[in-house]
């Protein structure tokens, strides 16, 4: 099944995630609006990496539903510090930087399904899928 | 900084025109940002048209700096007017939950312009000005068309 890693470690890298994850949303057939929202989730979670844990990477892969659909399942991974208070995290609006706090919240609005772990020692791993 | 060069800002009447071509990473948002504050000052525009119907994704950061510009616009006695955004860009925004606080968004360019136009009066212009504007209207239409893939 078709998979690939990107790293993040840089602003321009969100740049390259969202592109990728667009033209593998593509390569899907996916809608438009669902590329938009797939490239939105990259957008936004690739810059929770790159902000809050200075790196990591995004891996980006076909998926398949038990009830035959095809969608997306991206994961996000750092070994960052990890988020201290995930419930609060969740909640729209709260932010411990300068974003809008949309990040969480919006992503989670964006996908199908939203998983998110998170330890001071393993750091935070994020999977979202989107079905089609 | 060398990202934000790429897009250009015009000065066309009293109104600067911002169309945004290229995805943009976080950087080339803060100098375009910075940017159009120091043309609002050098100028003494009193419109910001931003054309962003190029632009196949609006994320929270993006959403925010159009929002912030309209904000520093207003205390510079400028309006800003965002132009052009897609059905996809604007159904995932309001999904993420971005309002884009205090701007005011339109359809197309000549409304954009309409909107400013009204906003400081029809004394602003004369007719050197606006040939210049029908000449850059004419090029922008040429690449204003947004791009669908399939």
């Amino acid at each position: 099944m078709e998979s690939r890693a990107i790293r993040l470690e840089s602003e321009h890298d969100i740049v390259v995630a969202r592109g990728e994850v667009r033209a593998m949303a593509v390569a899907l057939g996916f809608s438009l609006i669902d590329q938009t929202r797939l490239a939105t989730v990259a957008s936004e979670l690739a810059r929770n990496i790159v902000k809050y844990a200075g790196r990591g990477r995004v891996i980006a892969q076909a998926a398949e539903h038990a009830d035959g659909r095809t969608g997306m399942r991206l994961i996000f991974e750092d070994s960052g510090g990890g988020i201290p208070n995930i419930e609060a995290a969740m909640r729209d609006g709260f932010t411990t930087g300068r974003g809008l706090g949309q990040g969480l919240p919006g992503s989670r609005r964006l996908a199908h399904e939203f998983q998110i772990e998170s330890s001071p020692e393993r750091g935070t791993r994020v999977t979202v899928v989107r079905w089609r | 900084m060398n990202g934000a060069q790429r897009i250009p800002i015009l000065k066309v009447g009293r109104v600067l025109v911002v169309p945004v071509q290229v995805d943009m990473d976080d950087q080339t948002v803060i100098g375009l940002q910075e940017r159009i504050l120091a043309e609002l000052e050098r100028t003494g525009a009193r419109g910001v048209l931003i054309d962003i119907s190029l632009l196949e994704m609006v994320d929270s950061f993006i959403g925010r700096m159009l929002s912030d510009i309209a904000a520093m616009a207003r205390v510079m006695d400028a309006r800003t007017v965002v132009v052009g955004i897609q059905p996809a860009v604007a159904i995932t925004l309001v999904e993420l939950g971005l309002e884009l606080r205090g701007v005011d968004t339109v359809l197309n360019v000549d409304e954009g312009i309409k909107l400013l136009r009204e906003e400081f009066g029809a004394d602003d212009d004369d007719d050197e000005r606006d040939e210049e504007e029908a000449e850059l209207q004419g090029e922008w239409h040429s690449f204003g068309e947004p791009r669908h893939q399939a």
